[in-house]
């Protein structure tokens, strides 16, 4: 192939943005330095290579960064053609993996809003946000006619690693919520989406423990609701 | 509950297939993002029925080819939806591959889908914000605009168009910004995107204008688009809405 490139993922643990590059890496089985940054005072070459954001992930590849996690699985499967492939070949299919992806953005800004909220408008944000998961569950169908795959290959693909890294992690959502989010009986194909990609190790290897996890988000939570008062 | 073919047989009732391709745009004539799309496809040389949607009373077929989000522009091709103005740029470019509309290089695939997505997400947003300010916010939003403006113009440095030679996927994306701008500017009395403060994306407008006839052909027409724009500008401050 020729010279090894310098591949660099400039991420934060808890980042489930973060978490998108790292398995798309692992699944290309690409060799990465990665470089854990503390987000209340940013490097020097973060702020470089994400200037307009100054956010993470950052993908820094032979020097040229790229930002925005879902540029940089499109960037990762393009530059690295080998299989496995993270988008299908069709079109028609990559629209429709991009169309999901866009929405899983949404219904996780809602679990956003319920993670710093309370009362009311909480319960209000979590019935939107069920309410958005309920759309998916139906709109999937098209994507998974014969339900949820089994990942027998050990890829998630571009829509699993989106999807995994906002309702993957049913553990922590559920300890944190107090009860599970994606309930077998209401979303029998995402539930058992989620756990099938729950299982891939390279999807293991990034998820961060329930514990650690819940202390990030509690953390973040008493900060909103403090700055809410 | 849709699905695709329910989709496509609704359609292929309308009209006879006759074993031919059939692409239908459905859109709006003021909406920069239904003209992204029509710009794409007339760059690409793909003919196409353009069906103008009625937003206050929505089209049975809308409603089914995109049951998630009602909106448009949807692009049905074959009996297929596609849906979100970028999403569809990128469908087109895959499936109609003479005249490309994205670089070949990944490296220059990802910047250019770095700024269309910073143009929709980040830099129209403060825009709009600008535009609907109350007084004494306005200098603070106007600001931050501008700083979001200064951005995508270092990305167009001393090329001739954010394409290249000629434009492409990023300069279609950027239609909003190079035509709605100073529309909406004129009609709501705020001087925001003008030749001293950006002299290099002013200067891509001009060229895109006088240059790009398609992209002068894919614009509201002008006197009709600034009364609509009126229109809306009066009711969303009426209302603190949106534009």
């Amino acid at each position: 192939m020729g010279e090894k490139s310098s591949v660099k993922l400039y991420g934060f643990w808890a980042s489930p943005f973060v978490m998108r590059a790292a398995v798309a890496l692992k699944i290309k089985g690409i060799e990465f330095e990665y470089i854990e940054e503390d987000l209340r005072n940013k490097s020097e070459q973060l702020l470089q290579y994400n200037p307009v954001y100054k956010k993470v992930p950052v993908l820094v590849h032979n020097g040229q960064p790229i930002a925005e996690s879902l540029v940089i699985l499109e960037y990762i499967d393009e530059i690295w053609t080998d299989p496995p492939h993270l988008l299908p070949k069709e079109p028609y299919h990559r629209a429709k993996h991009r169309f999901w992806a866009a929405y899983f953005q949404t219904a996780f800004d809602l679990m956003l809003k319920t993670l710093k909220t309370e009362g009311e408008e909480q319960q209000k944000a979590l019935n939107e946000l069920l309410a958005k998961l309920d759309v998916a569950e139906e709109g999937l169908k098209e994507i998974f006619p014969s339900g949820a795959p089994i990942f027998q290959d050990g890829n998630p693909g571009y829509l699993g690693i989106v999807f995994c890294s906002f309702f993957g992690n049913t553990e922590t959502m559920a300890e944190f919520f107090g009860t599970k989010l994606l309930t077998p009986e209401r979303y029998p194909l995402l539930s058992s989406w989620a756990a099938a990609l729950s299982q891939i190790p390279a999807i293991k290897e990034v998820t961060p423990p329930a514990p650690k996890m819940l202390g990030v988000l509690n953390l973040v939570r008493q900060n909103a609701l403090k700055s809410n008062a | 509950k849709v699905h695709s073919t329910s989709c496509g047989s609704l359609f292929k009732s309308l009209l006879k297939m006759g074993g031919e391709e059939s692409v239908k745009l459905l859109g709006v004539w003021s909406s920069p993002y239904s003209r992204r799309v029509e710009l794409a496809l007339k760059l690409k040389g793909v003919p196409f029925e353009s069906v103008e949607e009625d937003l206050s009373k929505k089209s049975a077929l809308l409603m089914k080819c995109n049951p998630v989000h009602k909106k448009i522009p949807v692009l049905l091709h074959n009996g297929k939806s596609i849906v979100e103005s970028l999403i569809i740029l990128e469908y087109i470019d895959e499936t109609w591959k003479g005249r490309p509309l994205l670089p070949q290089d990944p490296y220059e695939r990802a910047k250019a889908r770095f700024w269309a997505k910073f143009i929709d997400d980040k830099l129209m947003p403060g825009v709009w914000k600008t535009f609907l300010s109350k007084e004494e916010e306005r200098e603070e939003n106007k600001e931050e605009a501008c700083e979001l403006l200064r951005s995508l113009e270092s990305e167009l440095k001393d090329k001739k168009y954010f394409g290249g030679d000629d434009i492409g996927y990023l300069d279609i994306a950027a239609n909003v910004v190079a035509f709605w701008i100073q529309r909406v500017e004129s009609v709501v009395g705020i001087d925001l995107l003008n030749q001293d403060s950006f002299p290099i994306l002013c200067k891509w407008i001009e060229r895109l204008y006088h240059e790009i006839p398609l992209m002068k052909e894919c614009l509201p027409p002008k006197e009709k688009h600034l009364v609509y724009i009126k229109t809306r500008y009066e009711a969303a401050t009426a209302t603190n809405g949106n534009l």
